[in-house]
């Protein structure tokens, strides 16, 4: 049956509360004393620094929209209004486009640390997973966004991704034409566009939830990729991670400052400065840095539909990454070979991002097709096969003991570690 | 999240002092940056520079006949610019001070010389809905100014409050003859 | 032996830095690939992190644009009032905008014009883009409220494009009634050269070379795009101060923190 929770806390009105919803006792459980590896490096900042991330986000999404006009013959001046005449305007503005960017930045790298060091194997596959919806939702959201200061990049793209789903066979058109709700990217569109972009982020809260619950029944991983064997292996999570994340929250916000009070625009694109012509195409349309990538992967396929299942199939295929790598072993420090192909993998990577920001000709192609053949290479056929071919290195034993019988890292590399050991 | 290490002090069997300090100062600066990423969300709520720059209104006075007001519109607001009769000036003269809510002598709510004008913002103190009492057949209380129908205020022809619940005078906005038959308030 | 973890940060690290780095720059100076067109570098006083708008060079632009570009281009996003960023007084911008009509009402709802106020924005020279393309060969000339960041180049740009009008090279086939740009995309653009020395004549009496009224004109339009310019870069600097400050603290507690610890 149904009982008051006992709470431990001595503050009077904070223990009549979590007597009667025992949320102090929760956080103190999840976030306090929480057992968290004692070994993370500064990689493992990036959750922390995506949630401060999404808050930000939303914070000034929300600001933003008091003064937002979602009418195509209104909102590129609502937009330049807020620029300047509201008050700190412009801060909201370049704060929240910037924002996008550095959530991007901020959860490549999160995945990249996942991807390095195996986060993704059991029993973590569906924290991967929620992981991955997280980010479908991130994209969604981060185009929506971007389609609504109604500006000439604004327009095109809302075309162009628009139009990927009438590759769909059969019913591609109708779709369109539903998504539109009229028969081009009209103000019907921009209207539902605004009204999903501001729901999505809370449903990116919901899912980010569930992300956590996740995390905290499986723990976290760590750079070693072993599990935690007893208490010497871990901390509290408070003040260890807690102080430990608030210095990469303080260098991620350098950074953020650097590009909103410095060079708001810099990866911006200046045909969005240029009102939305449903007439006139610009000559080279990009989207946002972002997606570039998979922006290359789509263009790299000479076919309508299969550069569209190319493209969404890069990012499925990291639903099943979990059964696609078949190697025991989690962390790349202890995988020589895939310890390389990862870097490949982010250089194919960085390549389609540098192909997708140039005109589809000459060499371009040339290296998209390369990068986007290696890309499907990587997770289909190599991480199969390297399961099984792969030596992986002598795992430590322990996190408290990682060295025993000979180190899995060169015994010469003397590197001053920032902090003392 | 950033000053969430600012609570909470970790005991430790050494180098308390110092590291307690350390957490104070780290702690107070990281309240004064959340502080600063506060303020200007609170901020844009304010009256952006297009709309304190809206800030005069210009309004012809020529064709408004005596005993009657028009409604101008003033920063949003409605202001009543009334054309006096002779007898309400004088009933607006004469009334002693100790007799009103909000004592005011007529002369400080208009302009010497232009006592047939009066310009008053027409919001009711009480709780800010616009009275009755600008045409001649509109209901306009006791003392012939206006009437709020919400909850029954009544004002003067000066725009006094002369029967609650409203607890100020109409306020008189910032207004200037421009030439004898245009003013422009603000 | 707790090193190791270190030991693979401080080498993981540059290496992911590095990387992202190289996507973020290589990804967007790829943009200003198309066309070969060029705009040299020029130095402008708002460049960098302490730049602010030289105010006599903004002052005398805003007469090039008023005397010379607003017969064809609209500013339709920036108010007289905006003005005063530029150093104008307030009297001085009551006088501009009161020099200029605007669209109104009368009381009986006939369209009729009236002075405009500083509160108002800048009139626009066509009532709408398609008289604008009439009055100008069928071209519409872009509104240059944020020209300065609708362009590739920016700044530079503009000033390239401004001084760029050239007799075209031997052989050039120039449409009909357009004029050769060496910085315009493909060198053939609608509108003629707009300056001329002594087109305009400078109050303070520099001498109006068509590179100085590019260059001034260019201020003013970086202003314009702009106004934020210089209040954001003032408050970036001090930001980032603290933020430096507040990186050192936590790192400090950080390492006090986690003193004790054997990692």
């Amino acid at each position: 049956m149904a009982g008051l929770h006992k709470s431990e806390f001595t503050n009077p009105v904070i223990n009549w509360i979590d007597t009667r919803m025992p949320v102090f006792t929760m956080i103190q459980k999840e976030y306090g004393v929480f057992p968290t590896p004692k070994n993370f490096n500064y990689f493992w900042n990036f959750g922390a620094l995506a949630m401060v991330n999404l808050m930000l986000m939303i914070a000034t999404g929300i600001f933003l929209a008091m003064n937002y006009t979602a009418h195509t013959g209104m909102a590129f001046d609502s937009v330049e209004r807020i620029m300047r005449d509201v008050n700190y305007g412009w801060l909201l503005r370049y704060g929240h486009a910037n924002g996008a960017s550095m959530f991007f930045i901020v959860v490549y790298v999160h995945i990249f640390r996942g991807l390095y060091y195996g986060s993704y194997k059991a029993p973590r596959e569906l924290l991967w997973m929620i992981g991955v919806v997280i980010f479908l939702l991130m994209m969604a959201t981060a185009f929506m966004g971007y389609v609504l200061p109604w500006g000439q990049m604004s327009y095109w793209g809302a075309t162009v991704i628009t139009n990927l789903f009438s590759a769909i066979p059969v019913v591609g058109e109708s779709v369109v034409t539903w998504l539109w709700g009229g028969f081009s990217v009209d103000n019907p569109t921009l209207n539902r566009f605004f009204s999903l972009h501001y729901l999505l982020p809370f449903v990116i809260v919901g899912v980010v939830f569930l992300h956590i619950v996740a995390l905290h029944i499986t723990g976290s991983g760590n750079p070693l990729g072993i599990e935690v064997k007893g208490p010497q292996d871990t901390l509290p999570f408070h003040p260890y991670y807690t102080i430990k994340d608030s210095v990469g929250i303080c260098v991620y916000f350098i950074v953020f400052a650097v590009l909103v009070f410095f060079a708001p625009n810099y990866l911006g694109h200046p045909d969005n400065y240029i009102p939305g012509n449903p007439l006139v195409t610009p000559n080279h349309i990009v989207p946002e840095w972002y997606f570039l990538p998979f922006y290359a992967i789509l263009r790299s396929v000479p076919s309508k539909l299969g550069g569209v299942m190319m493209m969404f199939g890069s990012i499925a295929l990291m639903f099943v990454l979990p059964w696609l790598d078949t190697s025991p072993v989690r962390s790349a420090r202890f995988r020589p070979i895939y310890r390389i192909l990862i870097w490949v993998l982010v250089l194919a990577m960085i390549t389609l991002g540098v192909c997708g920001a140039r005109p589809p000709e000459g060499i371009w192609v040339v290296l998209a097709r390369l990068a986007t053949a290696y890309y499907f290479l990587h997770f289909l056929v190599l991480l199969p096969l390297l399961g099984k071919l792969e030596r992986p290195l002598p795992l430590p034993e322990s996190i408290s003991r990682p060295v025993l019988g000979g180190g899995p890292l060169p015994g010469g590399a003397m590197a001053k570690p920032m902090e003392k050991a | 999240m950033a000053d969430s290490m600012s609570a909470a002090a970790h005991p430790a069997p050494d180098g308390v002092t110092k590291r307690d300090f350390l957490k104070l100062v780290a702690g107070a600066t990281a309240a004064v940056g959340t502080g600063a990423i506060i303020w200007p969300l609170v901020d844009s709520m304010n009256p952006a520079a297009d709309v304190l720059a809206l800030s005069s209104t210009e309004v012809d006075i020529s064709k408004i006949p005596e005993g009657s007001a028009i409604t101008a519109v003033w920063r949003g607001k409605p202001v009543f610019v009334r054309h006096r009769t002779a007898a309400e000036i004088k009933s607006a003269e004469d009334v002693q001070l100790s007799a009103l809510i909000d004592p005011q002598p007529d002369s400080a709510r208009v302009k010497p010389g232009e006592t047939q004008w009066l310009v008053v913002i027409g919001i009711c103190t009480h709780l800010g809905c616009v009275p009755l009492g600008n045409k001649p057949t509109d209901p306009r209380g006791e003392w012939g100014g206006w009437f709020c129908p919400c909850h029954g205020s009544q004002y003067d022809t000066s725009g006094r409050v002369r029967h609650g619940p409203a607890p100020a005078n109409l306020p008189v906005p910032p207004y200037a003859f421009e030439n004898p038959t245009k003013i422009k308030i603000g | 032996m707790m090193r190791t973890a270190h030991l693979f940060q401080a080498r993981l690290f540059p290496f992911a830095a590095a990387a992202f780095a190289a996507a973020l720059t290589l990804a967007a100076p790829a943009r200003a690939e198309e066309g070969e067109i060029s705009y040299p570098k020029q130095n402008w006083s708002f460049n960098g992190p302490f730049g602010t708008f030289d105010r006599a060079s903004a002052q005398r632009g805003f007469q090039v644009y008023k005397d010379v570009c607003a017969t064809c281009h609209s500013l339709q996003q920036m108010a007289y009032r905006a003005l005063s960023g530029i150093g104008i007084e307030p009297s001085a911008i009551a006088a501009i905008a009161g020099s200029v009509s605007v669209p109104a009402l009368t009381d009986d709802g006939q369209p009729t014009e009236r002075p405009a106020l500083p509160s108002d924005r800048f009139r626009s020279p066509f009532p709408n883009d398609r008289a604008a393309r009439a009055a100008n060969n069928g071209a519409l000339p872009p509104d240059l409220s944020v020209i300065e960041k609708a362009r590739e180049g920016g700044a530079d740009y503009l000033f390239a494009l401004l001084t760029g009008f050239r007799d075209p090279p031997p052989g050039f086939k120039l449409g009909d009634g357009m004029n050769y740009n060496t910085a315009f995309a493909g060198h053939q653009i609608g509108m003629p050269p707009p300056l001329h020395d002594e087109g305009v004549t400078y109050a303070d009496g520099t001498k109006a070379t068509v590179e100085q009224q590019a260059r001034d004109v260019t201020t003013f339009l970086a202003f314009a795009a702009n106004p934020e310019m210089e209040s954001r870069k003032r408050i970036g600097v001090r930001v980032i101060l603290f933020l430096v400050v507040l990186t050192g603290l936590t790192y400090a507690v950080k390492r006090k923190v986690w003193a004790d610890v054997d990692h």
